[in-house]
């Protein structure tokens, strides 16, 4: 029960801010609902027992991602983009698009609701109870998915050198 | 009790609010702001079966999902410095240069 409370409380914000984010004309004032989405989907974490994850989701998109986008907007003069046109002229376009992408939703939804009324998983402990949910996910991600972990890496590395390369000044030989 | 019906329907409204927000609005950092939401909305999903399943690799995948957002914002914030430094503009209707 507190579970089914906590997940409507937390469904309802994210959603309610998740909309604010993309109506508000000015950008500070979507990244604060940002915040406000992403903290209550860390909620949502909690409510499916993936403690690890809801503090991966508060350190890194609300620590590390939203800080990142405040300072950017913070470094570009905002008294220009205020006044520039917010929406897009073809919105007709896209609320096609978009009523299409709700009615295939539905429609996959509803056609595989079969499949959620599974027994949940056999009685056969998971390792999760075992270990404790930060535990489990350690452990398998330096076991079986260690290669996956060493590319995502790799991977932030060249973002990190990408983003350098893109943002420093541009001296006068080039 | 909830479901994973439940989730599902939440994160099928987040993922459609990220779309009618790339594709309506015209500042770039509101898009790149929308798809951070599309991202949530997939890491729901992947925890919500994580649960459903009682099995942590959906867990592990939502992590990769994250990684790739943090590089995306990254590069996608240095190309919106770049761009603002040559064109002094956030719209993206009037960054065309590539435009055939």
């Amino acid at each position: 029960m507190l579970q089914l409370i906590l997940f409507y409380i937390f469904g309802a914000i994210a959603i309610i801010s998740a909309i604010l984010v993309i109506t508000q004309k000015n950008i500070v004032h979507s990244a604060v609902f940002l915040a406000a989405t992403l903290l209550s989907v860390a909620g949502v974490f909690l409510t499916l027992h993936a403690e690890f994850l809801a503090g991966v989701q508060v350190i890194v998109y609300v620590g590390g991602i939203l800080v990142l986008f405040v300072f950017v907007i913070m470094l570009i003069s905002m008294e220009r983009s205020v006044h520039e046109r917010q929406f897009s002229r073809h919105w007709m376009i896209a609320l096609i698009a978009s009523l299409a992408l709700i009615g295939e939703f539905g429609y996959g939804i509803y056609k595989g609701k079969d499949s959620f009324l599974l027994p949940p998983a056999e009685a056969a402990p998971s390792p999760e109870t075992v270990l404790g949910n930060a535990e489990a996910v350690g452990t398998a991600l330096y076991t079986t998915y260690l290669l996956p972990f060493e590319i995502a890496s790799i991977l932030l590395l060249v973002a990190i050198v990408g983003a350098v390369v893109l943002a420093k000044r541009r001296t006068v030989g080039e | 009790m909830v479901s994973t019906y439940h989730y599902l329907f939440l994160a099928a409204a987040l993922f459609t609010i990220g779309v009618i927000g790339v594709l309506t609005r015209r500042n770039i950092m509101v898009i790149l702001m929308s798809i951070e939401l599309m991202m949530n909305a997939v890491n729901i999903n992947l925890i919500a079966f994580s649960d459903h399943l009682q099995h942590q690799t959906g867990q592990i995948f939502a992590i990769f999902v994250i990684t790739v957002a943090a590089a995306e914002a990254a590069v996608g914030l240095g190309i919106v410095i770049a761009m603002f430094k040559n064109k002094e503009t956030m719209n993206i209707n009037e960054i065309d240069l590539m435009k055939w």
